[in-house]
């Protein structure tokens, strides 16, 4: 993870295999000090499964040329798709010119379209066909000779998990996924793969699906995509945490009266029923997205911030996350009934499109977790999330204990809360600190009142597409930002025995459509003396 | 809003300016940079425009300082611009008289209380531009060679002149070209034995990129004269034959391997508001810069016009 003053640690990789090849032997061109020149990839390919989805189109593609246009591609990138479809390379290029057009971050420009599209290749096929992959390999060998692309090649399979197992396969089949000898200077090109949540819908299914993966391609080229982790907000909670001193010292039970991390969405579950039912809001979001933060949240200080460090400290904290004793009281589940949100009149989860009339699947989580560290003991972390709620927002919001005397007459601090400090995630990226004030006028009065900071105001560089970050890491080797096989595991470790309670004993409660969820997890709060932040 | 005081004081237009922003509803952003920028009545349309575009990436107080008829009797006037087009705050500051001549005692009440400052001349920046007394208040201090009559005697001067803070927009043009450059060097290369930049004859740019690459690539490098736009090649001789990229457009680049297919990169040159954003984005000292600058006189263009290009690199039978 590049942070502040991390580059001036020179070069040495963590990881020797994993950081980018290209830059090794060390290129004159490039000094610590020159903080100008970008971090931009090495000669590559990148090869993409899954190219007609909606994720390619809307996310993937778009970020790609952002990548071009901030010049952070190196020259002769280019760019494979695979897919069932009976194009040729200009069709594909076709399809990705529009998806760029209407979804890049960054103006459009028809010079650096070019530059893309010269690298532009698309091979039809079926993930069972055999020549298809045959010619796959055939044309990356050949842009290696003609572009120069280094025999590097990154794999994004944007595909639901259950086509791993054959490509991947006839990756390995093909000749795709192996490197081949060092060549004179004893430089061996690169094979990354990219997969995309979920991980598998528990932890036997995350070690099934690691297994496949991991019989092809060694685990430090397996980059396993969260995306929040590309978020500057996130990686800015290392930073507020660990380049100040102001926080640390109240960063722990003594003053923290317990933390809540929240991610609600708007929507419903749109054109997903497919995919979500049978999974839930918990498997979707707890699993990955808030445990990640959770994790981020309350970790120790790293002792570097290279990717083993940083994984170190995160899975010691999600080693030490206890669920609750009692599981009835220590979570709440809901489904979405039919209501009003943001002004329209919407379905219940249990009338969309695809979703059986007895669905028990959540469409709203919330759960109180512990951590057994010395630092945590006795401080809940409240995870929620929830489809088709209030609002949209992602937060983490750490609440403090009340000021443990207050010289004032109880009339005067009526209004006045907890201290909070909430980092916002999204909308709206920033970092707000609430505490009490005085109001203005005779009486003494203490209110409380917000101190805050925005991200989109105080930075010259407005923030990157957190995809565009993450493709770039993975074309560079950085893997920091990517949470490793283990961190998955031990996350379904803290899932699962409450998925397993929730299939034997509970039904989800349903919650008004646009409200901020069911009553149970209002209920889980109010016993604990605690109150959900309002959405 | 827009406010106009004249022969005013900078203690009406601090009121003025708390006054406004109570009644655009208290609107106090996060300002993080105070911007002076030195100018005059022709230039201060664009400087400002691109300030003000500069501005929504980073807000910031602008302080435009335009100093009028020397001989008249000491007056300022103030235009204060909030909650228009950009984020933050302008004032442009006009100054008759010898008033000029203390621009600082104006500006230095103005700063924006503990964010940093950064001076900037776009047009004719003075030799040192550290002993100027706006560019005592700043702790970056950004010029513009390119716009000086005579554009390698200024990068002289700024030489010369040089204290941690100083930069210069020729410098800041070269980023493109020294990303793309380092990218190509990324990849496994054979060993290089010269290089060249070509570029138009008055073009700080090249100049800089040429001594940057001989401090770092430890070749020879020639500065040659090409027609231009801007700069149109840099070339570098190996055994297997030349390393080229080129650019005749002033957009594309074309990257020559042996051996390889050509390639294209889209590189452009950019507007004034892309290179002051690309200068405020870090704001300590740019040691790079400092250690380039300090021999780009050897590197400078051949001087007589007339001259054919001198041709330092030939290729293959230049090892």
């Amino acid at each position: 993870m590049t942070m502040p003053n991390a580059g001036t640690r020179g070069p040495a990789p963590a990881n020797p295999g994993v950081i980018a090849a290209g830059q090794d032997p060390v290129n004159p061109l490039r000094d610590p000090r020159d903080r100008r020149i970008p971090r931009v990839a090495g000669p590559c390919v990148m090869v993409m499964f899954g190219v007609t989805g909606d994720l390619a189109r809307k996310k993937l593609m778009p970020a790609l040329y952002d990548l071009a246009n901030r010049g952070l591609l190196p020259p002769g990138f280019s760019f494979v798709g695979f897919a069932r479809r009976d194009w040729e390379d200009e069709d594909f290029a076709q399809i990705t010119y529009e998806s760029v057009k209407e979804h890049a971050r960054t103006p459009f420009r028809e010079t650096v379209w070019r530059q893309l599209s010269e690298g532009v290749r698309f091979v039809p096929g079926e993930f069972t066909d055999d020549a298809a992959f045959d010619q796959l390999a055939e044309t990356v060998r050949k842009l290696d000779a003609e572009r120069g692309t280094g025999g590097n090649y990154a794999f994004y399979l944007s595909i639901p998990p259950k086509f791993f197992p054959v490509v991947v396969q006839q990756l390995k089949r093909s000749g795709l996924s192996d490197p081949g000898p060092a060549d004179a200077s004893g430089r061996t090109p690169w094979r990354r793969v990219v997969i995309e949540k979920p991980f598998g819908r528990d932890l036997a299914t995350a070690k099934e699906l690691n297994d496949i993966v991991d019989a092809v391609f060694p685990a430090h080229s397996v980059f396993r995509i969260d995306h929040y982790l590309g978020k500057e907000t996130v990686q800015n909670i290392l930073a507020l945490r660990f380049a100040n001193s102001l926080y640390e010292p109240i960063w722990n039970r003594n003053y923290v009266d317990h933390v809540q991390i929240t991610m609600s969405e708007d929507i419903g579950i749109g054109g997903r029923a497919g995919y979500y039912d049978g999974i839930g809001a918990a498997r979707d979001v707890i699993q990955n997205h808030l445990l990640q933060l959770l994790a981020l949240t309350a970790m120790e200080e790293p002792v570097s911030f290279d990717a083993d460090s940083l994984r170190q400290e995160k899975e010691k904290i999600l080693s030490a996350v206890r669920i609750p004793a009692d599981l009835a009281t220590g979570t709440a589940r809901g489904q979405y009934s039919a209501g009003w949100q943001g002004g329209r009149q919407v379905a219940g989860y249990l009338e969309e499109d695809g979703i059986p009339a007895d669905s028990r699947t959540e469409t709203y989580a919330a759960v109180r977790l512990s951590v057994d560290t010395r630092r945590w003991a006795h401080v809940p972390f409240y995870l929620r999330t929830g489809k088709r709620l209030t609002r949209r927002m992602t937060e983490i919001a750490l609440v403090f204990q009340r000021a443990p005397h207050l010289p004032f007459a109880a009339t005067d601090t009526k209004e006045l809360g907890k201290n909070m400090l909430v980092i916002r995630v999204q909308p709206d990226e920033g970092v707000t600190l609430r505490f009490g004030s005085k109001v203005p006028g005779s009486l003494m009065e203490v209110r409380d009142v917000n101190m805050d900071f925005a991200y989109g105001e105080s930075f010259t560089e407005s923030s990157p597409e957190a995809y565009e970050r993450l493709i770039l890491d993975v074309l560079i080797g950085d893997p920091p930002l990517f949470p490793r096989q283990e961190e998955v595991e031990l996350s379904w470790r803290i899932l699962d025995p409450i998925e397993d309670f929730w299939a034997e004993n509970t039904k989800p409660e349903q919650y008004g459509s646009g409200s901020a969820g069911p009553a149970s997890a209002d209920q889980m709060m109010a016993r604990d003396g605690r109150a959900w932040r309002r959405l | 809003m827009t406010i106009d005081l004249t022969d005013t004081s900078t203690g009406a237009i601090s009121a003025a300016l708390t006054e406004a922003r109570h009644r655009l509803g208290g609107m106090t952003l996060g300002m993080v940079l105070t911007l002076i920028i030195v100018t005059d009545e022709a230039a201060q349309y664009d400087a400002i425009r691109a300030a003000n575009q500069a501005a929504r990436e980073h807000p910031m107080r602008i302080l435009a300082v335009i100093a009028r008829k020397p001989k008249a009797d000491s007056r300022l006037d103030a235009e204060i611009r909030v909650g228009e087009s950009a984020p933050g705050e302008t004032i442009v500051l006009r100054m008759y008289g010898m008033l000029g001549q203390h621009a600082d005692s104006v500006v230095a009440p103005l700063l924006v209380p503990d964010v940093p400052v950064v001076t900037w001349w776009p047009d004719n920046a003075p030799e040192i531009p550290a002993k100027h007394p706006l560019g005592a208040l700043a702790q970056r201090r950004v010029t513009d060679a390119a716009q000086a009559d005579d554009p390698q005697e200024m990068l002289a001067a700024l030489a010369a002149g040089y204290q941690p803070g100083d930069t210069d927009f020729a410098w800041t043009r070269a980023t493109p070209w020294r990303s793309l450059l380092a990218a190509t060097f990324d990849q496994p290369h054979p060993d290089l034995g010269t290089g060249e930049v070509a570029a138009e004859e008055d073009n700080p740019t090249a100049d800089l990129i040429a001594a940057w690459l001989a401090d770092r690539l430890a070749v020879p490098v020639a500065r040659t004269v090409s027609g231009g736009p801007g700069i149109t090649a840099a070339t570098f001789s190996t055994e297997l034959g030349q390393i080229e990229i080129t650019r005749l457009d002033g957009r594309t680049a074309t990257l020559h391997w042996p051996g390889r297919a050509e390639r294209m990169v889209a590189l452009h040159r950019r507007d004034i508001a892309e290179l002051l954003a690309e200068e405020l984005r870090r704001l300590d000292p740019d040691d790079v810069y400092a250690e380039t600058l300090s021999h780009v006189q050897e590197f400078a263009a051949p001087a007589a016009p007339a001259a054919a290009p001198t041709k330092v690199t030939t290729g293959l039978d230049d090892e």
